[in-house]
């Protein structure tokens, strides 16, 4: 079911009588293809897991439409939304076995979807199944490990087959491996069954790795939305181009004269077709290339490997931020010096932003 | 760490725990376990003289006496009647007062403290005021009356009147004064049920009634088993009440309660009967303890796991 937010905007009142409103969703505006996943991707408290409470009904929204297909779902309650959810902390009922918990939902039904106790085991048999529990079944939530935990939320989200489902954060409460593990766990579940799904989180690898759209999110306004490696590649504004990658992108206060870009004396790249001014130059860790003659001069401070990546950390006076990371690749590393070094930028990586807005700005 | 490294810490554990518990345990054995074995001997000790703190013999003359007095029989009955009617609807009225304050985010403080006014004010000092509400004279005919002369019924007087209309009063008083007590206990307990179970029922499309029957009341059930314990416990124990409305004469009045009976056997005007208070206290102690059990295992039985 493809999903269409339009104008969405959530405002909270303020919590005490001197705060201010809080806006935490600000006029959203764009369309969820069907049959997708999607990560919903910004730093906690950006509102986040408020645009999925508003999509599944769970909170209202102060203006704004919600379309599911042709339907206008906005004031239709959450039940008869066809949505399942996957919260955060499992939301497991505690004194209801893994059975009792994934049937719940189907308990519910009334009139001519009421189906029969055996009709319910079954279902929650075959959704068990799909997320690999079935071997659960008579387990209180207490008595199993987290990822298990999140395996029958995850059935419990799946067994009534909603049109849309949503998962806020639903693996941050996994240590690092099962995180990995349940992320692909999550990719298949969502290939098998087709549903259209919004995948909420805060963690910019775990959005790219997974989502076949993200959509970048920041203090409740709507940044970007597009494939992660366009996301990576080509992002709208500073923000974006620091919230993705790892290790973040390097910036550095930069100028641009005569169509030339200058990291302070050293001019890194010609041929630059923006109108002169400072900017922001973004260069990608991966957009250095070790040079001893490059433009780009900078002290060294260190080089480090971190598996298969070796990085050169050094610094320079027109950087921001602790130090410049760039990734080299092991033959291509060779140090000449032991307190300084140059490179040459490739064009591709490097990006320029807005001093003022930190809007991007394209050249060439 | 090794094995026999945690199982050493364990007994270590228990030992100090013991050595912390040690004082609380010198005075719960010296103030009430001792105690209880002293009246289960006085309680087999026949024709016992307080005066020259002799007896005839050991036997259970006692017991049979206790057992065919009518007083007695009367208290025991007035104390189950109030025990059965007072607390279950006590429990359930103060569920459905706290689930009310729980939904309404602004008056919960205030109502809170409305409710809890009872519980700090003095036994006595309520059952004044009960009293005066019921109680028919030759001058006035009591609020409570007034109010069913103005719908048309016949008055009664609920404190010197009919038995089932005192009953009707001390029933209607214990209530009123365990209430706040499990009001607050309800209120904290519903309040510390994460919301998030109930964002997750509405999505899986649980009707209220049914969030409240499958996820409301199972998660609050540990609170509600304390709860009916201890009321039972506490109505078994009930006396003050019933001095407050009715005087210290209830044998008289007909209102005696178990705990009462043991008191005037003691300290009333026919008094002075060690031996036969001792009996109605362990026989008072045996039912308590039976029926704290089987609570006990039902809410075992019951209870949320994990
Ligand atoms: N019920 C609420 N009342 C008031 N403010 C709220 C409420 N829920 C969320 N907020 C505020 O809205 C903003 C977005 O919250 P949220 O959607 O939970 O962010 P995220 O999920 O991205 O961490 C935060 O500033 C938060 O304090
Ligand atoms: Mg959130």
């Amino acid at each position: 079911m493809e999903v269409r937010l339009e104008h969405l905007t959530k405002i909270f009142p303020s919590r005490d009588k001197k705060g201010s409103e809080v806006v935490a969703v600000n006029d959203f505006d764009f369309t969820i293809p069907e049959g997708k996943l999607i990560g919903l991707l910004g730093p906690s408290g950006c509102g986040k897991s408020t645009v999925l409470y508003m999509i599944c009904g769970l909170e209202k929204p102060t203006s704004g439409k919600i379309y599911f297909g042709e339907d206008d779902v906005t004031d239709i309650p959450s039940e008869k939304r066809g949505v399942g959810l996957v919260f955060q902390n499992y939301a497991l009922y505690p004194h209801l076995t893994v059975r009792q918990n994934i049937t719940f939902p189907l308990e519910n039904l009334k009139g001519e979807e009421k189906l029969t106790k055996e009709q319910r085991n079954q279902k929650a048999l075959e959704a068990a199944k799909l997320v690999q529990i079935e071997g659960l079944m008579d387990r209180k939530p207490g008595e199993m490990s987290g990822g298990q935990q999140q395996r029958v939320a995850i059935a419990r989200a799946l067994v009534k087959m909603p049109k849309v489902l949503l998962m806020d954060e639903p693996l941050s409460n996994l240590d690092a491996r099962l995180r990995l593990q349940t992320r692909e766990e999550i990719r298949r579940i969502q290939k098998a069954t087709g549903i259209t799904t919004i995948f909420v989180t805060h963690d910019q690898e775990e959005a790219m790795s997974i989502s076949d759209m993200i959509v970048v999110m920041k203090d409740g306004i709507f940044q970007q939305m597009d494939a992660p490696q366009k996301v990576y590649d080509d992002p709208v504004n500073l923000f974006v181009a620091k919230f993705l990658g790892t290790p973040a992108i390097n910036v550095f206060e930069a100028e641009v004269n005569d169509k030339k870009l200058y990291i302070g004396e050293d001019m890194v790249m010609d041929k630059v077709n923006v109108k002169d001014g400072p900017v922001w130059c973004g260069i990608r860790p991966e957009g250095f290339i070790l040079d001893e003659e490059g433009a780009l001069h900078c002290s060294l401070t260190g080089v480090d490997v971190m598996g298969r990546d070796t990085s050169i950390v050094s610094t320079n006076p027109k950087m921001t931020g602790l130090n410049i990371r760039a990734i080299i690749s092991a033959e291509d590393l060779k140090l000449t010096s032991k307190d300084s070094v140059r490179f040459n930028i490739k064009r591709n990586k490097t990006l320029l932003f807005d001093k003022e807005t930190e809007a991007r700005i394209y050249y060439d | 760490m090794t094995k026999s490294g945690v199982k050493r810490e364990g007994i270590m554990g228990t030992l100090s725990g013991w050595l912390y518990l040690a004082p609380a345990l010198a005075f719960l054995i010296f103030f009430m376990v001792y105690p209880l074995i002293d009246v289960f001997i006085y309680s087999f000790e026949e024709g016992y003289n307080s005066a020259s703190q002799t007896y005839f013999g050991i036997g259970g003359y006692n017991y049979s006496y206790v057992l065919r007095d009518p007083y007695f029989l009367q208290a025991v009955k007035n104390t189950f009647i109030l025990v059965i009617f007072t607390v279950p609807i006590s429990t359930i009225l103060a569920l459905l007062i706290s689930l009310a304050l729980n939904s309404i985010e602004k008056l919960k403080k205030l109502f809170q403290t409305i409710y809890f006014l009872p519980y700090v004010t003095n036994t006595l000092a309520v059952g004044l005021v009960f009293m005066i509400l019921f109680r028919k004279t030759p001058y006035t005919d009591g609020l409570i009356n007034m109010m069913i002369k103005a719908l048309g019924m016949t008055t009664v007087d609920f404190i010197e009147g009919p038995y089932w209309a005192k009953m009707l009063v001390l029933c209607v008083y214990v209530i009123w004064i365990v209430m706040p007590f499990k009001i607050l206990i309800l209120t904290s307990a519903l309040a510390s049920v994460n919301p998030v179970y109930y964002k997750a029922a509405r999505i899986d499309g649980a009707s209220k009634t049914r969030i409240f029957f499958k996820i409301t009341l199972p998660m609050i059930s540990p609170m509600i088993f304390y709860l009916v314990i201890t009321g039972f416990i506490g109505a078994f124990k009930a006396y003050s009440d019933a001095v407050a409305i009715f005087g210290v004469d209830l044998n008289a009045a007909g209102m005696n309660t178990m705990v009462g009976y043991v008191y005037d056997m003691l300290y009333g005007d026919g008094g002075g009967y060690p031996s036969y208070a001792s009996a109605a206290a362990i026989i008072l102690f045996a039912i308590v303890l039976t029926i704290t059990v089987i609570n006990l295992i039902v809410s075992k039985k019951t209870a949320p796991k994990g």
